[in-house]
C-alpha cells in the first residue's frame, strides 16, 4: 500500500510539463488532483518512473467565458465547478451533475482534465463532455490540437491522449434559449460511482423540441450518447406514449455489465427509468424557462 | 532510490523544513516524520476518510496526497482543533452526542465536518449524511455523529 519510488517534477508551465513529458518518453504519468492515480500508484497498479506534477500552474484552473461558451482549465476542481456561477447561469446541468461526484475531499482536489483523461466507465464528468459537446484542447512538445469529446473516448480507462499529451482545457458550449435540462443518478451510497446516471437537454421552437441530447454512464465500458433516443424527440413534443418509446429506444442502445454491485438487467432497467426522469424534468424545465 | 526533495510545510501554523522521498504520502510524513499520530490511516486509497486533513484549509485524502505536494502549503490536523479540557465546538458535541465509540473514524470526521461547516448550509439531515457519506464509522451507526453535526450548524464561529 505504499507507492513505488518515482522522480518529481513540479511544473509550472505547460510548456515545462510537456517538455518533461517528452524527455521521460513512455515512463512519466501527469499528477492533477491525483484522486484516481495515488490509488493507482499505492495498489501499484502502475510504476511510473517520472510524477509531473501540473498542481502549480499558474492560471490553469480559470473558468472563463466568451459568448458562446465557458472555457473551464484542466486543473480546475470538481469544487470550483460546482460552485461556480458562470457554470450555474450558462450549464446547470454541470452544477447539478458535480455535486454527484464523489465526496468534498475528493471534489476540493479531482480536477475535470484529470476526471476525462481517467475515463472511468461510471465517472460523471466523461458523460457531461459528451452530453454538453465538449471540446478539449490537449498539448504535446509537439504542438496544440483540438478533440471533440465524442472522438475522445475510447473504452474503458482509454481515450484518444498519447503519453506525451496532456489535456489543457474543456470548451463547453452554453445551452441554448429555451433550453431545460435534467440529470439522474443511483448509486449505492451518496458520491459512490454510479450504478447508472443519465443527463438530458431538451430544447424548444415553438410547441415541440428541436433538439435532444442524452447522455449516459455506467451503462456500459464507457459513457455514452443515445442517438436513436434523441432522435425519437425531435420535432415532437413529450406526450402521450412518446417518453415510453424513447425509455424502450435509450435501453435498446446500452449494454450494461454485470457486476458485484449491480446485474445487467438492473442496470438496463435503471437506466430507463432515470432517463424518463431526467426528460420528464428537462421538457418541464424548458417550459418554465419559456415563460 | 529516487532523488529527495527539500520541503516547507506549514502545520497546523508551525513551518517545518523536511527532506523527504517524493513516494512518502502525507499520512506517513504527518504520523512518522512529525509524529502528528492523531491523522489516521485506514484504507490507504481514498476510499475510508479516516486520514483526511485540511490543505489550505479545503479538506482532503491525506492518503491520496504526497508530501512533496504539501511544499508552501498550510496543514491542518486534528491537533489543530482543539485539547482534551479544551475542546472546540465541534467535539464537545461529538462527546455531548456520543459521536464516537471506538474512536478511529473521529479525526476524519471532524475535519470533514469542519469543511462542511464552512461551506455548506446543511439544511437538513440529508445534507449532513451526503456530507459524511465519504467517512466510514463502524460503530455508531452514524445517528449520533449526525445529530453531533446539526447541533453545532449556524453556529457563528462553529468549528474554531
Amino acid at each position: 500500500m505504499k507507492p513505488p519510488a518515482f522522480d518529481y517534477i513540479a511544473a509550472d508551465s505547460i510548456a515545462m510539463a510537456v517538455k518533461a513529458l517528452a524527455q521521460a518518453g513512455d515512463d512519466a504519468k501527469i499528477i492533477a488532483g491525483g484522486q484516481s492515480l495515488v490509488p493507482m500508484l499505492n495498489f501499484r497498479m502502475l510504476r511510473p518512473s517520472v510524477l509531473v506534477d501540473i498542481n502549480r500552474i499558474a492560471g490553469l484552473d480559470a473558468i472563463a467565458e466568451t459568448s458562446e461558451a465557458i472555457r473551464v482549465g484542466a486543473l480546475t476542481r470538481h469544487y470550483q465547478l460546482e460552485t461556480s456561477p458562470l457554470i450555474a447561469r450558462h450549464l446547470p446541468v454541470l452544477s447539478c451533475a458535480m455535486t454527484h461526484v464523489a465526496h468534498l475531499a475528493i471534489r476540493n482536489r479531482g480536477t475535470i482534465g484529470g476526471s476525462l483523461a481517467h475515463a472511468d466507465p461510471a465517472a460523471e464528468l466523461p458523460m457531461m463532455a459528451l452530453l454538453l459537446d465538449a471540446e478539449l484542447h490537449i498539448a504535446s512538445a509537439a504542438g496544440e490540437r483540438k478533440v471533440d469529446a465524442r472522438d475522445f473516448f475510447l473504452g474503458a480507462l482509454t481515450v484518444d491522449l498519447a503519453a506525451g499529451e496532456i489535456i489543457t482545457g474543456v470548451v463547453l458550449p452554453k445551452l441554448p434559449p429555451r433550453t431545460g435540462w435534467g440529470f439522474e443518478e443511483v448509486a449505492r451510497r451518496h458520491g459512490d460511482f454510479a450504478l447508472a446516471a443519465v443527463a438530458a437537454t431538451l430544447t424548444m421552437s415553438g410547441s415541440t423540441i428541436e433538439q435532444a441530447r442524452i447522455a449516459l454512464t455506467g451503462v456500459g465500458p464507457k459513457a455514452l450518447r443515445a442517438h436513436e433516443a434523441e432522435g425519437l424527440l425531435i420535432g415532437q413534443a413529450l406526450e402521450g406514449g412518446l417518453i415510453d418509446r424513447v425509455i424502450d429506444a435509450v435501453r435498446t442502445t446500452i449494454e450494461p455489465e454485470t457486476d458485484l454491485h449491480a446485474s445487467s438487467d438492473y442496470r438496463r432497467h435503471l437506466a430507463g427509468v432515470l432517463a424518463g426522469r431526467a426528460l420528464a424534468a428537462a421538457w418541464r424545465r424548458a417550459h418554465e424557462s419559456a415563460a | 532510490m529516487s532523488k529527495t526533495c527539500e520541503i516547507d510545510v506549514t502545520v497546523n501554523g508551525k513551518v517545518h523544513r523536511a527532506v523527504v522521498e517524493p513516494r512518502l504520502l502525507l499520512t506517513d510524513f504527518l504520523r512518522h516524520t512529525l509524529g502528528l499520530t492523531g491523522t489516521h490511516v485506514g484504507c490507504e486509497h481514498g476510499v475510508c476518510g479516516a486520514c483526511t486533513v485540511l490543505v489550505d484549509g479545503d479538506c482532503a485524502r491525506a492518503c491520496l496526497m504526497f508530501a512533496v505536494q504539501a511544499d508552501g502549503r498550510s496543514i491542518e490536523t486534528i491537533e489543530s482543533l482543539g485539547r482534551i479540557g479544551r475542546m472546540n465546538a465541534l467535539q464537545e458535541s461529538f462527546h455531548e452526542h456520543h459521536a464516537l465509540q471506538c474512536g478511529f473514524c473521529t479525526p476524519g470526521m471532524l475535519m470533514t465536518a469542519t469543511d462542511l461547516l464552512r461551506k455548506y448550509p446543511l439544511a437538513t439531515d440529508e445534507d449532513i449524511r451526503k456530507g459524511i457519506s465519504g467517512n466510514l464509522c463502524r460503530c455508531t451507526g452514524y445517528e449520533h455523529i449526525v445529530r453531533a453535526i446539526r447541533a453545532v450548524v449556524g453556529k457563528t464561529e462553529p468549528v474554531r
